[in-house]
C-alpha cells in the first residue's frame, strides 16, 4: 500500500505507473468515503475526508473558491463517479492535471498565516507519510486526548538535531486522529528568516513562536504544536538523550490560558537516536548563522549520506489534557500559576518518556 | 455629525481627488476644499465635482490661512505616505513629514477644526521574519522601519499623536491602509505586477493583503462624515501569496538571490521600469497581514472586495495581457481529459 500514498506534484512526469495515488490525493477536493478509494488499505485514514467535509461546510467563500478552481476541469465529473471501481488511473490523471492547472494559475487559497492546505495535503504529507510508515514505523497512542473540533495546545519534547519529531507528530494527528487535525506548529524566528525553509514552513501551516500568533490560532480552534525546549532540546548532545531541558519562560502556558484551551502533553520516543549528536562545530555554526553544527558518527564526513536519519522505532504518546480554563484568563498574568502548569506539563512528558523507554527493548525494533 | 467645511489634501492623486468628489456629492456637506501643490489631471478634476481646488503647498504657511479663513472643521490628510507615484526620495520625505507637520500646526491653531482624518499605511508595522503573522492596532514591530515611506509614516503618526495630545477636543482618526490595488490606480505595486517577468526574492513568498480603492474611499468618506476616532487597520479579507498573485496575473515569477536584489532594484529604477526600494523588497520577502476586527466592530465597515477579488479586478481592469494565458492552460487540460476519456 505504500505506493498508494505517494502523490506526485507534477503530472507531467507521471506515466500512469503510480495509479493508486488518486485514492489518497483527491481527498482535498471531494468528500467521498475513505475505504472505497483504497479498499486494500491496512489502516483507516478518515482524516482527510473529514477535513474536506469541514471545509465545504466552513462557508460559502470556500465554495466560491472551489468553483474558481474547477471551472476549467472537464474531468471533475468523471472523478466524482468512478469511486466504486477502486483505483483508476484515468481519474487520477484528470485529477492531477486539475491540480497542476490550479497551481499554475494560482487558483488556490491560503489562510492569513500563509497555510496552503491543498499543497500540504497533496504534496508534503504524502512524502512524510512514507517516512512515518516505513522508516520510523511510528506508533501513535492517546490520540483521543486531542480535542476533535476545538483548539488545544500540544506540547512535546524536542530532539533529534533536525525537527523530524515535529513532522511526524503532524502526520500522526492528520492521519490517525479521528477527525484528522492539522497541527499548526510554532517555530523559531531563524526558521522564518531562512530562504526556502521559511517559505516552506509558512506554506505548511507553521508560524512564528510568539503569543499573538499562538493565541490567534488557538482562538480559531486550531491544534497548535509547541516545542518549548527549543534549540536546547533539539540540539542537545547524545549523552543527554531523553533528559528534558528547561521549558523557557512558560509563554505557551499563558497563551493557552488566555485562549481557554487545554494543554495536551506529547511524549516522543525514538527521535533522539536518529542523529546521535556527538559533537558541535561552533565556529562553523556561527559562520552559517545556525544555532549549532552537529557532528554525528556519519555527518559531516559521509556528506549527504550522513543526513539520512537512522531508522529508529518511534512512539508518540498524547497524554491526558491539562485544563487551563479553570484558572481563568487573568491567571495568565500570574507567574506562579504559569510556572506550576509549565512544570506539571514537563513532568508529565518526562515520566511518560521514562515509561515508554522502559517498555522499549531495542532502539531500532521497539 | 456631518462636517460643514472639509479640507482634503493630496487631490492631485487618485485617492484625494476621488474622496473630495465623494464628499462633495453629499449635500449635507457645505464646502469641500481640495488642496495640492499641483493641478489634478483632467480626469481626476472631473471626479471632484463641486469640490473646490485650492492650489497650495501644505508646507507653506498659506495653508494655515486657508484653514482658518474658510472655517474648516474637518481635515482629511490623504496625501501623506503615498507610494502611488514614485518621486525622488528627498522630495517625498519633505512632502510627507514636513508637510504633515505644517498641516498639523495649522490645524492646531484654528479653533474651528474638530476632526482630523489621517491616511496612514500598514507599512508602519514593518516587515520581518521576527514579527507576528498578523498585526493588530496595538502591536509595534520588532524593527522600526528604517527607510522609505514606511519610516515617514512612522514619523507622521508620531506627529499626529502629538497633535491629539495638544488638541484633545479634536477627534483624530488614523487609518492604516494596506496596499491599494485596482484597475485605475497607479502605484509601485501595480507597476510591479505589470512587468512581464516579475522579480521575486529567491526562497521567499510573501503574504499579501490588499485593498480595493473603492473600499479605501468608502472608509475615508465614512471617517470624514462620522465621528469615529481611533486607530484602525484597513485591509481586505483574505491573503494572496506573492507567487500566487503573479500567476493569477499571468506573469512569470523570476526568483533572484537575496544578495542580487539591491543591485537589480537599482538597475530597474535606473531604467525606469519599476521602482522598488529596500523597504518594498523586504515587504516582498515576508509580506504583512493586519487584523481588521476593529474596523468591523468599532468602525462598522466590512470591505466589499476580498484581496483576491481586488487583485482580479486589477488584472481584468488593466487588461494585462497574460504571458501565461489561462485559456491556453485550461484548453490544454480539457485536451488531456478528452484524451483520457477516449482511452478508457
Amino acid at each position: 500500500m505504500a505506493d498508494a500514498r505517494v502523490i506526485p506534484l507534477h503530472p507531467e512526469d507521471d506515466g500512469g505507473g503510480r495509479a493508486g495515488a488518486g485514492s489518497q490525493g483527491r481527498s482535498a477536493g471531494d468528500g467521498r468515503s475513505a475505504m472505497s478509494g483504497a479498499p486494500g488499505s491496512a489502516r483507516e485514514r478518515p482524516a482527510a475526508r473529514d477535513d474536506s467535509a469541514r471545509d465545504a461546510a466552513a462557508g460559502d467563500s470556500g465554495a466560491r473558491d472551489d468553483d474558481d478552481g474547477d471551472h476549467g476541469a472537464g474531468g471533475g465529473e468523471d472523478a466524482e463517479e468512478g469511486t466504486d471501481g477502486g483505483p483508476d488511473w484515468h481519474e487520477t490523471l484528470a485529477d492531477l492535471t486539475a491540480f497542476a492547472r490550479r497551481r499554475l494559475l494560482g487558483q488556490y487559497r491560503v489562510d492569513e498565516f500563509g497555510f496552503d492546505r491543498e499543497l500540504t495535503e497533496r504534496f508534503f504529507l504524502p512524502l512524510l507519510r512514507t517516512v512515518y510508515d516505513n522508516w520510523f514505523r511510528v506508533e501513535a497512542v492517546g490520540l483521543h486526548n486531542v480535542p476533535h473540533d476545538s483548539g488545544a495546545l500540544v506540547v512535546a519534547n524536542h530532539s533529534g538535531t533536525l525537527p523530524w519529531d515535529a513532522l511526524m507528530t503532524t502526520v500522526a494527528l492528520h492521519d490517525y486522529h479521528p477527525t484528522g487535525r492539522q497541527l499548526r506548529m510554532l517555530g523559531a524566528d531563524v526558521v522564518f528568516g531562512t530562504p526556502l525553509v521559511g517559505a516552506l514552513a509558512r506554506k505548511t501551516g507553521q508560524t512564528l513562536a510568539c503569543n499573538p500568533d499562538a493565541e490567534r490560532l488557538l482562538r480559531g480552534g486550531e491544534i497548535v504544536g509547541v516545542w518549548p525546549e527549543g534549540f536546547k532540546g533539539i540540539g542537545k548532545p547524545f549523552r543527554d538523550r531523553y533528559k528534558l531541558q528547561r521549558f523557557g519562560r512558560g509563554g505557551f502556558v499563558s497563551a493557552a490560558m488566555r485562549s481557554g484551551v487545554p494543554i495536551v502533553p506529547c511524549s516522543i520516543v525514538g527521535a533522539e537516536e536518529i542523529y546521535p549528536k556527538i559533537g558541535d562545530i561552533r565556529p562553523l555554526a556561527r559562520l552559517l548563522g545556525l544555532p549549532y553544527f552537529p557532528v554525528t558518527p556519519f555527518f559531516p564526513h559521509l556528506g549527504p549520506l550522513g543526513t539520512v536519519p537512522l531508522p529508529s522505532k518511534w512512539y508518540i504518546e498524547f497524554g491526558e489534557p491539562i485544563d487551563t480554563a479553570e484558572h481563568g484568563p487573568e491567571a495568565a498574568e500570574d507567574p506562579m500559576v504559569v510556572f506550576n502548569i509549565s512544570d506539571q506539563v514537563r513532568e508529565t512528558i518526562q515520566e511518560t518518556i521514562y515509561r515508554l523507554l522502559a517498555q522499549r527493548r531495542t532502539v531500532f525494533f521497539g | 455629525m456631518v462636517p460643514n467645511v472639509v479640507l482634503v489634501t493630496g487631490v492631485s492623486r487618485f485617492v484625494g481627488a476621488h474622496l473630495a468628489g465623494r464628499l462633495a456629492e453629499n449635500s449635507a456637506v457645505g464646502r469641500v476644499l481640495g488642496v495640492d501643490s499641483e493641478h489634478p489631471r483632467r480626469e481626476l478634476s472631473r471626479r471632484m465635482g463641486r469640490a473646490e481646488f485650492v492650489r497650495a503647498d501644505i508646507r507653506n504657511p498659506l495653508i494655515a490661512r486657508i484653514i482658518s479663513e474658510a472655517a474648516v472643521d474637518t481635515v482629511v490628510h490623504a496625501s501623506s505616505n503615498t507610494d502611488e507615484m514614485p518621486v525622488a526620495r528627498a522630495a517625498m520625505k519633505e512632502m510627507n513629514v514636513l508637510g504633515t507637520m505644517r498641516l498639523l500646526a495649522a490645524c492646531q491653531e484654528s479653533p474651528h477644526v474638530r476632526k482630523l482624518v489621517v491616511k496612514s499605511t500598514s507599512a508602519v508595522y514593518g516587515a520581518s521574519s521576527r514579527d507576528p503573522a498578523v498585526f493588530d492596532e496595538e502591536m509595534a514591530p520588532k524593527d522600526l522601519p528604517s527607510s522609505g515611506y514606511a519610516k515617514d509614516a512612522v514619523e507622521v503618526e508620531g506627529y499626529v499623536r502629538g497633535f491629539g495630545r495638544r488638541r484633545p477636543d479634536v477627534d483624530v482618526t488614523l487609518l492604516r491602509f494596506t496596499d491599494l490595488i485596482g484597475p485605475r490606480i497607479d502605484s509601485v505595486l501595480t507597476r510591479y505586477f505589470s512587468l512581464p517577468l516579475v522579480p521575486t526574492v529567491f526562497g521567499h513568498d510573501a503574504r499579501l493583503q490588499l485593498l480595493h480603492p473603492e473600499d479605501a474611499l468608502a472608509v475615508l468618506r465614512r471617517a470624514a462624515l462620522e465621528d469615529l476616532p481611533g486607530v484602525f487597520n484597513v485591509g481586505a479579507d483574505g491573503v494572496l501569496m506573492l507567487g500566487q498573485a503573479i500567476r493569477r496575473a499571468g506573469r512569470i515569477p523570476v526568483p533572484i538571490p537575496g544578495t542580487m536584489v539591491s543591485p537589480l532594484a537599482g538597475f530597474f529604477r535606473g531604467a525606469n521600469l519599476a521602482s522598488l526600494s529596500a523597504e518594498q523588497m523586504r515587504f516582498l520577502n515576508f509580506g504583512r497581514v493586519v487584523d481588521t476586527a476593529k474596523l468591523r466592530d468599532r468602525f462598522g465597515f466590512a470591505p466589499r472586495w476580498t484581496t483576491r477579488q481586488a487583485f482580479d479586478d486589477f488584472v481584468h481592469g488593466r487588461e494585462l495581457r497574460p504571458v501565461i494565458d489561462p485559456d491556453v492552460v485550461e484548453s490544454a487540460e480539457r485536451e488531456i481529459n478528452r484524451t483520457i476519456t477516449r482511452l478508457r
